[in-house]
């Protein structure tokens, strides 16, 4: 696993609010920095690609784990 | 890479029909976009400052509505059946994980995103600017389209 400067619990949480809280928590990241999100949304592993891709935010890893899902991204460059 | 648009009208005042304007647009907003939301009709009602006691859920009308139990129609339309239709999905939803619809709008409201109410409706029923939250600003059609005309993507709910 990539280390990470800050980590996100969105445990729980349903659609929208993994991805709209993971963009909150980016908002405080410096470019380049990493955040780890763990969630437990089925639909957040599609949401997280599709949130990376528009962004340009990059999806470095995602993986599943007894029903957690674990997404690491790295914030853009400016 | 420019800024893409969105433009949404709400038109539906239902707790269930809330979300989808209010979903869309934060999500929207996360991912980069500029959203503005018209508010018409029933839909002024999402503006309202208490939508924890504002907003029902009805299954009348409904019939694709989700029962625990089979449910005639005429049942449905007893006295106290939308308040317990709307106490059984708020308790659902809070299962789920499913922000409230106040949480969703103030996720849109942080994240910049424009709402604009419908001046006509709130003559028309009598509304009072004191009844919606702060923030919002009030315009007509002609104010939607100077906007959506310019958008990438218009949605009406």
């Amino acid at each position: 696993m990539p280390t990470f400067d800050k980590e996100l619990d969105a445990r729980g949480l349903n659609c929208p609010l993994p991805i709209l809280r993971t963009k909150k928590a980016l908002n405080e990241l410096a470019p380049g920095q990493v955040l780890q999100i763990v969630a437990t949304d089925s639909g957040a592993i599609k949401d997280f690609q599709a949130f990376a891709k528009q962004t340009g935010n990059e999806l470095i890893a995602s993986h599943e784990l007894n029903g957690e899902f674990t997404f690491v991204l790295r914030k853009k460059a400016q | 890479m420019s800024t893409k648009k969105l433009a949404i009208i709400a038109t539906k005042g239902t707790l269930d029909w809330g979300y989808p304007p209010f979903i869309l647009a934060s999500t929207a907003a996360a991912l980069g976009y500029e959203v503005r939301i018209f508010f018409t009709f029933y839909g002024l009602q999402l503006l309202r400052k208490d939508l924890n006691h504002t907003l029902k859920v009805s299954a009348l009308g409904n019939p694709g509505m989700p029962m625990p139990l089979p449910m005639p129609v005429l049942i449905q339309a007893l006295p106290g059946m939308q308040s317990l239709m709307t106490v059984m999905m708020k308790k659902k939803m809070k299962d789920k994980g499913v922000a409230t619809l106040e949480d969703l709008r103030s996720l849109c409201a942080e994240a910049d995103v424009k709402m604009i109410g419908c001046q006509m409706t709130v003559e028309l029923f009598d509304f009072s600017p004191s009844d919606f939250i702060p923030g919002i600003d009030m315009g007509g059609a002609a104010t939607f389209f100077e906007f959506a005309g310019e958008s990438d993507i218009c949605l009406f709910m």
